[in-house]
């Protein structure tokens, strides 16, 4: 009798648990995409759109955004800034997403479209005959996933070189450095030290994590490459990356490496007005174009100059290419209003008016060919002069898109980070590491 | 040979016995008032801790993203925790919290709590003042305490200059940022403390009366008298402490973006995670990045149960050493 109980119990549990389980994957979203109404449908009603970009970014976005109701007098748009990608993520998983997302960088679109969180707009580009070629091939290439078409450009960034012209003078620097030993020459050139030997300013600050030293943005000094043709890691196969980080720590342990960290301890905030470029602390440094603007308010004294990354002594041919990442706007699966989150990205990437108004307003590289023609005022400061032709210089690159998004990136990072210190020796063994710790990864994506 | 009939509870003796089926419908009206009284607690426990935990171990075995239905794939994602190097490392960073901030903050809450019984008349303004920072809100607390110890510019190491001493690099260092993290532990210890002086004042007088009558010393005091009255308390502050530890999450993501100088946002802070060089990198904050950065919602579900069953296991550990040592002193 005892016996019978029990199993009874044990049926009830197991049938409890089955239904908890039924009702877990009940409760995963998985709405369908609508499709796209009639060609000429007048878009109306409410889009959210969700952008990362806070204080004076925000208030340009605003602007622009009152363009497009003008524009679009029966869409109401309302914004909400200071969101993050992760963020995005779960809201849309949790069916309460924005109609219109805005991602912060390129690496995020494989994950964002290999999910179907952002629809594929396919259907609304072939639908009102929207020319993609307008974009450049870095451009196409970044806003598509494995043929599937799930974003749309939104300006974008390019990274090259700033260096300080008060210092370069001082001590008879006449141009910027165009290749990694030139960079080295320069960077111990400029860099002064205390009595006791400590760094009080740097010609260069060569710490993978410092500012915007990361992989991606070094990469193209050495045209390195991140996978290979059927998608695996290419970064211990490469030879390039071992060229790259071997200067690299060279440079390191010409500093050494405590004490540039020592120094970089005392520096301020990246984005803020005690930067270390702003404040002389560092006399050259890779950043992005959006760099200009912080300089032309934070630090108005400072006299400085921009330039093309420099390159591998190998390939001097390279010299004028950077690094391109953009940002990537997409429509939600979950889009309460999809007609008017279409209309809303298409008049964002594609207007070329908005488009020269906003990459003004917020020092980014503009994403048409159209806009890149006549890009305003952006045309006629010769700094930023630099970054357009970087952008448009076929050697520039893009982190390439994939499933696990920034994995592919910070994985390599962490071993930058054990290599510049010290605690890892072995560099082709540790690449060969990385190489396995991605394909895992991708592995587990797939 | 005499036979004795007791009757069922409340049926006279000699009385036919009641029929099988009113039994059986006053049991279950019995069962289904106990039930309803207990039922908001078990709707909350199969909602908040059954369902969750049972998903969990579902979607562990599943690739899943958040967006799309789950996809069953076996083992895979267990196997890969024997192969993700960087949960090694979180692991280690986790542990080593556990095993340092945990006493460390139950030493700092109790030799507090002891310092504030000696007071007199201005025990109320030091206990206020030793509560204050465990009221800041964490982020807060810690950019300020980041901020407090910042190499180079901050007060503390300015402060030990005056004395000729050159200070560490604090959250710079990887040697000293989990050290770090424990004096921040230790600087908003008043929770704990609290708990610990009310405990300590509880501690009948008399005990400490007779000890003393009996020849005890301090120490003597504190180990025979002290200590067995508040080992409840200390029960609780150990169990809570390890289990919060092993979801530590906050002040390591805050004291890492922010020593690193590049606090950020639009693409999630999860790149300075662990600076410098993995040190603060704890098993929670794997646990967020492979789940909401990577997307990788299926292996972060079983980073989450083996989370919880370390959790379990620890405690059920300090439960019974816990008896064990009452159990000496009783």
């Amino acid at each position: 009798m005892f016996g019978s109980t029990r199993r009874a119990a044990m049926k009830r549990a197991v049938a409890l648990a089955a239904a908890v389980l039924a009702a877990s994957t009940a409760c995963t979203p998985a709405a369908p995409e609508k499709p796209a109404a009639s060609p000429g449908v007048e878009p109306s009603g409410t889009v959210e759109f969700w952008h990362f970009f806070t204080d004076r970014e925000a208030k340009a976005i605003d602007t622009v955004i009152a363009d497009f109701k003008a524009k679009f007098p029966k869409v109401d748009v309302v914004v909400k800034s200071g969101q993050d990608d992760t963020k995005m993520l779960q809201a849309i998983g949790a069916g309460k997403g924005p109609d219109v997302g805005l991602s912060y960088s390129t690496d995020a679109a494989g994950q964002l479209c290999d999910s179907g969180a952002w629809v594929d707009l396919k259907q609304y580009v072939d639908r009102d005959k929207v020319d993609v070629n307008q974009f450049p091939e870095t451009v196409r290439n970044y806003t598509e996933f494995e043929g599937k078409r799930c974003a749309m450009p939104f300006l974008a960034d390019t990274y090259g070189f700033y260096y300080n012209k008060k210092i370069f003078a001082e001590a008879g620097v006449a141009a910027p450095p165009k290749t990694l030993s030139e960079l080295a020459d320069v960077a111990k050139k400029l860099t002064k030290r205390k009595a006791d030997g400590t760094i009080q300013r740097a010609g260069f600050l060569p710490l993978s994590g410092f500012y915007e030293n990361v992989p991606s943005h070094f990469y193209p000094m050495v045209g390195a490459k991140w996978l290979t043709d059927d998608g695996k890691s290419a970064v211990g196969s490469d030879p390039a990356w071992q060229e790259l980080l071997k200067w690299q720590k060279d440079l390191v342990d010409w500093f050494g490496y405590d004490k540039l960290e020592k120094f970089r301890a005392s520096l301020g905030d990246e984005w803020s007005a005690d930067n270390a470029f702003h404040k002389g602390q560092v006399a050259m440094m890779i950043d992005g174009e959006f760099r200009i603007a912080f300089l032309r308010d934070q630090a108005k004294d400072l006299q400085f100059g921009t330039a093309p990354l420099p390159v591998s002594d190998n390939q001097p041919d390279r010299y004028g290419a950077g690094y391109v990442t953009g940002n990537i706007m997409g429509v939600s699966k979950t889009a309460k209003n999809p007609e008017a989150a279409w209309a809303l990205v298409r008049y964002l990437s594609t207007d070329t008016g908005a488009i020269v108004k906003l990459a003004n307003l917020i020092k980014n590289v503009p994403t048409t060919t159209q806009a890149l023609a006549n890009p305003g005022d952006l045309a006629t400061d010769a700094e930023f002069k630099i970054f357009i032709d970087m952008f448009q210089n076929p050697n520039s690159v893009h982190m390439p898109s994939t499933a696990i998004g920034p994995a592919l990136e910070e994985t390599m990072s962490e071993f930058m980070n054990k290599w510049q210190s010290g605690s890892a020796k072995d560099l082709s063994g540790g690449l060969r590491s990385v190489d396995q710790n991605i394909d895992k990864q991708l592995q587990l994506a797939g | 040979m005499a036979t004795t009939t007791v009757g069922a509870p409340g049926t006279t003796p000699g009385a036919p016995p009641a029929r099988p089926a009113t039994t059986r419908r006053r049991r279950m009206r019995e069962r289904l008032t106990v039930l309803s009284f207990m039922a908001p607690v078990l709707i909350g426990l199969a909602l908040f801790l059954v369902y969750p935990l049972v998903a969990s171990v579902y979607f562990s075995f599943t690739k899943f993203d958040l967006i799309n239905v789950p996809e069953w794939v076996g083992l895979r994602n267990w196997r890969f925790l024997l192969e993700d190097p960087r949960v090694r490392t979180a692991s280690i960073n986790t542990l080593w919290l556990v095993v340092v901030m945990v006493p460390a903050r139950m030493l700092g809450a109790l030799g507090t709590g002891l310092l504030l019984t000696r007071f007199g008349r201005a025990a109320g303004l030091y206990r206020t003042l030793f509560y204050l920072p465990a009221l800041a809100p964490p982020v807060a607390a810690t950019l300020a305490f980041v901020f407090l110890f910042k190499p180079g510019t901050g007060p503390v190491n300015t402060l030990l200059a005056q004395f000729g001493i050159e200070g560490p690099l604090w959250f710079n260092s990887p040697e000293w940022a989990k050290p770090s993290l424990v004096l921040l532990a230790l600087w908003g210890v008043g929770d704990l403390m609290i708990i610990f002086l009310a405990a300590l004042l509880d501690v009948p007088k008399q005990l400490y009366e007779a000890a003393a009558l009996d020849g005890a010393n301090a120490w003597q005091q504190f180990r025979a008298v002290t200590l067995p009255a508040i080992s409840p308390v200390l029960l609780f502050a150990a169990v809570t402490g390890v289990i919060q530890t092993l979801q530590y999450f906050t002040q390591a993501a805050v004291a890492a973006s922010v020593a690193s100088g590049q606090a950020t946002t639009g693409g999630g802070i999860s790149s300075t995670f662990g600076y410098p060089e993995n040190s603060t990198f704890t098993y929670p904050l794997w646990l967020y990045v492979v789940g909401f950065r990577y997307g990788a919602l299926g292996y972060a579900n079983v980073l989450a149960v083996v989370l919880f069953l370390v959790a379990i296991t620890v405690t059920a550990i300090l439960l019974r050493r816990f008896r064990t040592f009452l159990g000496s002193e009783q």
